[in-house]
């Protein structure tokens, strides 16, 4: 089936098996190895991306279900060789140990901050209700994200 | 030009970052290779079976499969999976069942194909015909006559007993004013790192050389087994470890598919990829733990300790992987503690099951030993009705008497519990604490408080503690290169999955040698590029890898300070190295520059005499002793007596871990420590049904804590170096999943302490606390 969608501003065409999943789509066609798979049955949101601005977990849609939607991926956060706030804060903050969940907890935590730009410490660790890290027990996941959302409200302010 | 900053001990940001936040690092399910395939393995849905027929040539003629083999195809071509520690029954492991499966998640056949769904839809092709046997999954079961027995050629489940007896133990039962008696089971617990296990194989014929990226923490150790395995010279196997996303021990292991993706890759010569899924990763990925101990405990009744006796029952699963039957031995060891108990004695009797292989899991053994620990001084403040803070004070090692030999026959190198115990309790305020507990309880309310020292042992070890089977001791190795331009590499055989030795190594590296961080390059997992290495568990990564990275640093400072002298004409001893340039010590002014040796050093200027040129130092540290991280957790929690819920009020960890080279990571260690040990305490539990059947194979049914499932931390530290290595250092991996166990139990059974509620098996869920509540309330 042709599949026709925007990732990370590119525009790709492709021939998909209907039932493949999205994040084998974005794996293993559009080559964007930075979305991982842990579960492969929404829990553990590794494969979160944004879809039209909203995180999903990539595992749980087919691919042909994206058509026509604009998709970013980790890979789409940095500007060039400018860090996107929420990487320069998992960065600064330590927020990641193994980096495997890394992507996704990056993902989630930029639909939570375009819907609240001054997240409390709970409101977080509820956002981040479905995205599973073994590493770092969380506490600098959350100062990462709290770093990202004062330097963006610092940028918009300014 | 700009000085030199200092980086040994300063919050540095980590080095790996950059790539892993960008998404552009690699891990094994990103490798592409031309013509790579990919495999699946069909699984046992039984516990225990026979397996009378399988039919693969469905599955073969599926467009696009390209191989379907089971266990037999492989007879005599891929040898046992490896246990290398020593046991009276080890049974023979085949990389695919044969003949009968053991446990549910055993791999029975697999299927090659040019994808995974493709591969998936020769699996669902397979026919296997199985006779169901009856299995055992309790190891007290297992041990009764008549039980089903797993391997025949043994006629018993019994894998091993090892006992160490001690005729002072019964003399200081007899003598006590009284003998505490229970049981303790450290349940079954899944490592689920967030990337499963996974591996790509790549054989190519025309140098007969097998190149192997696997997911593991022990890229040299495995390719000595799998070499075993395949008979091929080691010589012939690379091995990779790229970016691995999570180990916690589950990757300190030889598994089936390492070889069997080997082979696959090597008869089809074409290669071979396998990834695991969380399904088969939490079914056929080593368990932790699982240890049920019956504790006897002589105590007086000012709370000294006198002895302390187990019965160990350990559950080691249907075969035996890597280490299995070599983790209780430390539970046994440690179970003392902090605690100057005279005397111990234990017997450990190790049982199969009709269950996935138990080995390491963040702490393998010590957790379960500092529970045991603590478990003890709490129920002797309960017993004699003292506080549980000062029974720990009355039995801790003192901190002049170190180096402690301990009962276990152990010699702590250096310590001082009650410091630790005494921050703790400050930055909790102990006494008001207890004065609110009371205050709530007339309200109704169930506070708690939990309090837990722990001492563990790291940078294992000596070669002696590990088995010769493994191929390898407990040494490490280095190698660090000065290239022509100055930038230095540095060529670990540990292999940090997360750790940060990137960023720790190079912080050291620069101050010895007086550059900038940026300047240094740590390279890692790759047998190609690396001299042989031991690799990353038990908190080794610095403790055993740091002070081999020291001995090549020191090699080639000596070598740099002879050229450095012979070209200022000054004595070598009176150099040092500072801000790139080697100068002396009484006199900066009196300087060269550092690039000016380098380039003596390579011949290309200035040569100079009597000096083999080249700056490169290969060396292998053999560590003299184990070191004893230590510390004290306390934690502040309510019980909500309807619904048994637990909410977490406070949590402070003290730890010492001794000269702290990255504060920030050291932190980070902890916390995702304290987050594994407090899962443990209360959320997780691998559970089979008494079939045998897999009750927790999703993360739905593994409760792997969630965010918001857990505290905020309060970290603070006290420094107390340890003499063994020159830097010091102790070891942080699992210091904080060691202590957080016993703490957050504690602190719930504190809180259900008014209700009569002294002993519940862990982990605590909501709906334990809440039958027990029940319970109490109805007696
Ligand atoms: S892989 Fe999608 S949620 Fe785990
Ligand atoms: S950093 Fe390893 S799982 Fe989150």
């Amino acid at each position: 089936m042709l599949l026709n969608l925007t990732i990370n501003g590119e525009q790709r065409s492709d021939n998909v098996d209907p039932r493949m999943l999205l994040v084998h789509y974005i794996r293993d066609i559009a080559n964007l190895t930075g979305t991982h798979v842990g579960c492969e049955t929404s829990i553990c949101g590794a494969c979160t991306v944004l879809i039209n601005g909203s995180a999903v977990k990539s595992c749980t849609i087919l691919a042909v279900q994206a058509d026509g939607t604009k998709i970013t991926t980790i890979e789409g956060m940095a500007e060039g060789d400018r860090l996107h706030p929420l990487q320069e804060g998992f960065w600064e903050e330590h927020g990641l140990q193994c980096g495997y969940c890394t992507p996704g907890m990056i993902m989630t935590a930029a639909d939570l901050l375009a819907r609240n730009s001054n997240p409390t410490e709970a409101e977080i660790r509820e956002a981040l209700e479905g995205n599973l890290c073994r590493c770092t027990g969380y506490q600098h996941i959350v100062k990462a994200i709290q770093f990202a959302a004062a330097k963006m409200r610092t940028s918009k302010a300014a | 030009m700009a000085v030199v900053p200092k980086f040994v001990g300063e919050r540095i940001k980590r080095r790996e970052d950059p790539r892993l936040i960008t998404g552009t690092g690699q891990y094994v399910d990103d490798v592409r290779l031309p013509g790579m395939l990919t495999a699946l393995v069909l699984r046992s849905p039984y516990a225990h079976a026979k397996i009378n027929s399988i039919k693969l040539d469905a599955a073969q003629k599926v467009p696009g499969v390209v191989a379907v083999l089971c266990g037999d195809d492989l007879k005599d071509k891929v040898g046992s999976v490896p246990c290398v520690a020593p046991a009276e029954h080890v049974p023979y492991h085949p990389v695919l069942a044969q003949g009968k499966v053991r446990f549910v998640g055993e791999g029975v056949a697999v299927a090659v194909a040019s994808d995974a769904y493709i591969a998936q839809d020769a699996l669902d092709q397979i026919e296997v015909d199985y006779d169901p046997l009856e299995a055992v999954t309790d190891p007290e079961q297992a041990l009764e006559a008549g039980a089903p027995i797993l391997h025949d050629e043994f006629k018993t489940n019994s894998v091993t007993l090892a006992s160490v007896p001690n005729p002072a133990v019964d003399e200081a039962m007899n003598k006590a004013d009284k003998v505490i008696r229970f049981r303790i089971h450290n349940q079954r617990l899944a490592p689920v790192p967030m990337e499963p296990r996974g591996v790509v194989a790549r054989w190519e014929p025309g140098y007969k050389q097998l190149t192997i990226w696997s997911s593991t923490q022990i890229p040299h150790l495995m390719r000595s087994q799998v070499a075993d395995m395949l008979k091929l010279g080691e010589n012939k196997i690379h091995v990779i470890a790229p970016e691995v996303g999570g180990g916690f021990g589950a990757k300190l292991n030889v598994y089936a598919e390492e070889a069997l993706i080997s082979h696959l890759a090597i008869t089809l010569k074409r290669p071979v990829k396998w990834i695991e899924r969380r399904r088969e990763n939490l079914s056929g990925t080593t368990h932790g733990r699982d240890q049920i101990v019956y504790l006897e405990i002589a105590a007086n009744k000012d709370g000294e300790v006198l002895a302390l006796k187990g019965r160990f029952i350990c559950d080691m699963g249907a075969y035996l992987q890597l280490l299995t039957p070599a983790i209780p031995g430390f539970s046994g060891l440690m179970m003392t503690g902090c605690y100057k108990i005279p005397a111990l004695a234990f017997d450990q009797q190790m049982v199969f099951t009709n269950k996935m292989a138990t080995d390491a899991y963040r702490g393998a053994g010590r957790p379960e030993a500092a529970f045991i620990a603590e478990r003890t001084m709490e129920a002797v403040a309960s017993e004699f009705n003292l506080d549980p803070a000062d029974v720990r004070r009355k039995n801790f090692i003192a901190k002049a008497s170190f180096p402690a030999p301990t009962a276990g026959g152990l010699v702590y190198d250096s310590g001082d519990y009650e410091l630790t115990l005494n921050k703790a309790l400050d930055q909790i305020d102990y006494n008001k604490t207890r004065a609110e507990q009371a205050a709530a309880a007339k309200e109704g309310r169930y506070i708690g408080i939990g309090i837990a020292s722990y001492v563990e042992i790291c940078g294992i070890g000596p070669s002696a503690l590990l088995p010769p089977k493994l191929k390898g001791g407990g040494w490490e190795s280095c190698t660090v290169r000065i290239e022509p331009d100055g930038k230095v590499t540095v060529l670990t055989g540990v292999s940090p999955h997360g750790q940060g030795q990137e960023t720790t190594f190079a912080q050291i590296v620069a101050d010895e040698l007086g550059i900038d961080i940026d300047d240094v390059t740590v390279v890692h997992g790759d047998t190609a590029l690396v001299p042989y290495g031991i690799g990353t568990f038990g908190s080794r990564g610095t403790t055993v890898g740091g002070p081999a990275l020291m001995m090549s640093v020191g090699k080639l400072q000596a070598k740099m300070k002879r050229i450095a002298s012979t070209m200022m004409e000054v004595p070598p001893e009176q150099l040092e190295f500072r801000n790139r340039t080697i100068a002396m010590a009484s006199d900066a002014s009196k300087s060269i520059a550092l690039q000016t040796v380098i380039e003596a050093a390579y011949g290309y200027k200035t040569v100079i005499e009597g000096v083999e040129p080249g700056l490169d130092a290969t060396s292998f540290y053999e560590p003299s002793a184990c070191t004893f991280p230590f510390g004290t957790h306390v934690a502040v929690v309510e019980v909500d007596s309807q619904t048994g819920q637990v909410k977490f009020l406070r949590y402070v960890a003290v730890d010492d871990c001794g000269k702290v080279i990255s504060p920030l990571l050291v932190e980070g260690q902890i916390q995702g420590g304290i987050a594994q040990g407090i899962a443990q305490a209360l959320y997780e539990e691998v559970k089979y049904d008494e079939g045998g059947q897999l009750l927790s194979a999703t993360l739905m049914d593994y409760a792997v804590p969630k965010a918001n499932m857990l505290p905020h931390y309060e970290l603070l530290s006290t420094v107390t170096p340890s003499p063994v290595n020159s830097l010091g250092v102790k070891g942080v991996g699992e210091a904080g999943t060691i202590g957080a166990t016993p703490c957050a139990y504690n602190a719930v059974l504190d809180a259900l302490k008014r209700l009569g509620i002294r002993d519940l098996d862990m982990p605590l869920k909501p709906e334990t606390i809440w039958r027990a509540i029940r319970d109490a309330k109805k007696a």
